[in-house]
């Protein structure tokens, strides 16, 4: 399974957001939204009340989330109804604690009955997934993205290209989420190392992505970019809906 | 090798690991890979034993308190880490820390606190070594810990506040490990209790181990016996009691008590009795045991006492609980205080609350008379003035 191509060589362009934020109710219909909008795939948070990896606004959109009433066990109940309203890609990004109390077992069959393509958790390592999770994820179809950072060794890209099987998530530098990219030299050679690694799995640009100029310079050398905290901010407005075209197309547009 | 202590995966039984996002992962990797090789170097050694006599004030004394021991008729000495340079155990673990992060070249520190004493004891070593400094503090703890705030100022330590989440000391500890990811390669994290990612609680227990160590020792000397029969500890993040046990742990006569902050009682719902109300799962990096929600959401937990006012516990402790080793008791507000005030009028010496909560376990052992009772008084009441103060309305 390889849902990540991309299309007439055009880069791909995914959108990530926070389940339950700004309303409780508002995750299938921004996730209608984005894919009419012209989105290529999608990232669902599921919050947490500690998130590490996260800068202020996810952690903000992930407090709101909870206080929203948002948990796993509804945030399945409220994509039941996912894939009769979106069809490009969907993954579940978050962080294990959850997982582990609704059980890897059953996350990965919810995950599974309700469509969902892979699940991103930064803080479930390399070595605890294989030892205690591939199998299950496995089993259920479901793909385990890894994250790679200017830091990650040659040989630990190599192991994370042979154990992955969707898209590895390629972070722009060692950073919490909603910095701004540094569209500087070292971020391009870094870009075009990992390119030249020749992995089987196509890479996706992730953190500090925020506007076209950053989507493209993060595409030059990789199959596309995700954009988190610039969209989660454009969130909560009143006419947050009405403005979701406007933002993909001066991304992609 | 023991089965209490890490095993090579990192693991105590099922609980320890390293649950870090990628982005942490070069700087955990180095410090699993140097932190043996380091701490066993004959110069680290020396240099850490001579700053631990000389600087520390240590060995700590082993105080045999006679009217204590008379009230609970048996025999009870108190292992006085509040002795020690800036008034607890807290400084064993970051003189060893700084030792390490100057051997891996490291530039920087940054550290969490709750009441403040990692923080001092922290910016201390940082003073001593001339290396710049920056402590995470959760916002709401700066107002109510404000001496110890000025204490880090004084040693030149810059002091963050902590404004997401509940602002206390688990949200410290997360924006420290924001701050790792964003500064990795020349900051070391001085994490202050057995928690966080393989092999912090492991590096601490080994820190913190010259507790048992000269322990056994004295009492050697004193009663002719290196083991005593019970020892006492309080439980936040567990490094005070991993101190104690260290070198226990494989003598299973001697028995293990570890006292959480039940606060306004284990089922008020304001409490930090972590054994009694937690759940296995992940937190800070580590496999272990914690207060959580059905959903896996970290539920902020409440003590009196700021250094044990933490939803989770070091994963070593999670295996002592659930192997049975040891056991995890409680102590309300109210029981820690009368303790603390009762071990001031008896012996003259005011406890840390945190502390007082080891102390306070004492009266609901019931003793037979002929037992050797070891307290580890892991810290000196002065910070705790104010609130025993208002408590008792003095
Ligand atoms: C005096 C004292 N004792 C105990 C603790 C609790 O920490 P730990 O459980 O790591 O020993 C603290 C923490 O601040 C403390 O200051």
């Amino acid at each position: 399974m390889n849902t990540i191509e991309k299309k007439e060589g055009n880069p791909l362009l995914s959108i990530y957001f926070t389940a339950g934020y700004p309303a409780l109710d508002s995750t299938i219909q921004i996730a209608k939204k984005l894919e009419e909008a012209g989105a290529d795939f999608l990232e669902i948070g599921f919050p947490y009340s500690d998130p590490v990896a996260d800068g202020p606004v996810i952690q903000h959109s992930s407090e709101v989330a909870l206080a929203n009433g948002m948990t796993v066990k509804k945030l399945f109940e409220q994509l039941r109804e996912l894939r009769q309203h979106v069809h490009i890609p969907v993954f579940l990004m978050g962080y294990v604690n959850p997982v582990i109390q609704f059980g890897v077992e059953k996350f990965c069959e919810e995950c599974k009955n309700v469509g969902v393509d892979g699940v991103i958790i930064p803080d479930l390592p390399m070595y605890e997934y294989e030892d205690l999770y591939k199998e299950t994820f496995e089993k259920n179809g479901i793909a385990n993205i890894f994250i790679v950072t200017p830091q990650t060794s040659t040989e630990r890209i190599r192991k994370i290209d042979s154990l992955s099987n969707s898209f590895i998530y390629l972070l722009s530098s060692n950073a919490t989420t909603g910095k701004t990219l540094d569209v500087g030299e070292d971020t391009n050679a870094y870009f075009k190392r990992i390119h030249d690694l020749q992995l089987k799995n196509p890479l996706i640009v992730g953190f500090g992505i925020s506007n076209k100029e950053t989507f493209q310079k993060a595409s030059q050398y990789t199959a596309g970019a995700i954009i988190g905290s610039a969209f989660v901010k454009r969130l909560g407005g009143k006419d947050y809906m009405d403005q979701i075209p406007d933002f993909i197309q001066s991304i992609k547009g | 090798m023991s089965i209490y202590q890490v095993n090579e995966k990192g693991y105590y039984g099922p609980f320890g690991g390293a649950y870090i996002p990628e982005m942490l992962y070069p700087n955990v990797k180095e410090l699993r890979e140097e932190y043996l090789k380091i701490i066993e170097e004959k110069s680290f050694q020396e240099e850490f034993n001579q700053l631990l006599r000389d600087y520390v004030g240590r060995p700590s004394p082993l105080y045999h308190a006679k009217r204590l021991s008379e009230k609970y008729g048996t025999t009870i000495y108190l292992k006085r880490e509040d002795l020690n340079h800036t008034g607890a155990h807290k400084i064993n673990n970051t003189i060893g820390q700084i030792l390490l992060a100057e051997r891996l070249g490291k530039k920087r520190i940054i550290a969490e606190t709750g009441a403040g004493q990692h923080g001092v004891a922290t910016a201390t070593v940082c003073a001593l070594k001339g290396i710049q400094c920056a402590v995470y503090m959760g916002e709401i703890d700066i107002q109510r810990q404000a001496p110890n705030v000025a204490r880090m100022k004084m040693m030149g330590a810059e002091v963050i506040a902590a404004t997401s989440g509940s602002k206390t000391l688990k949200d410290a500890t997360n924006e420290a490990l924001r701050d790792w990811i964003n500064n990795p390669v020349d900051t070391h994290y001085i994490i202050g209790s057995v928690v966080g990612p393989h092999p912090y609680p492991d590096m601490v227990a080994r820190f913190q181990s010259i507790i048992s160590e000269e322990t056994k020792k004295q009492l050697l000397t004193k009663t002719g016996k290196e083991n005593p029969d019970i020892v006492l500890a309080c439980v936040g993040g567990g490094s005070n009691a991993a101190g104690m046990f260290y070198h226990f742990l494989d003598d299973e006569s001697v028995q293990l008590y570890a006292v959480e902050a039940a606060g306004h009682g284990v089922d008020s719902g304001e409490s930090a009795a972590t054994t009694a109300l937690g759940k296995e799962g992940v937190l800070h990096g580590s496999r272990s045991i914690l207060m959580q929600t059905e959903d896996g959401q970290v539920i902020e937990p409440y003590s009196i006492s700021a250094g044990l006012d933490y939803p989770g516990i070091g994963p070593q402790h999670a295996w002592l609980f659930k192997s049975g080793r040891g056991k995890y008791v409680s102590i309300t507000d109210d029981e820690a205080m009368r303790a603390g005030l009762e071990l001031t009028r008896l012996e003259g010496i005011i406890p840390a609350i945190e502390s007082s909560h080891a102390l306070a376990y004492l009266a609901k052992i019931p003793f037979k008379g002929d037992e050797t009772v070891v307290v580890c008084l892991s810290g000196r009441g002065d910070k705790d003035l104010d609130n025993y103060m208002k408590y008792f309305d003095f």
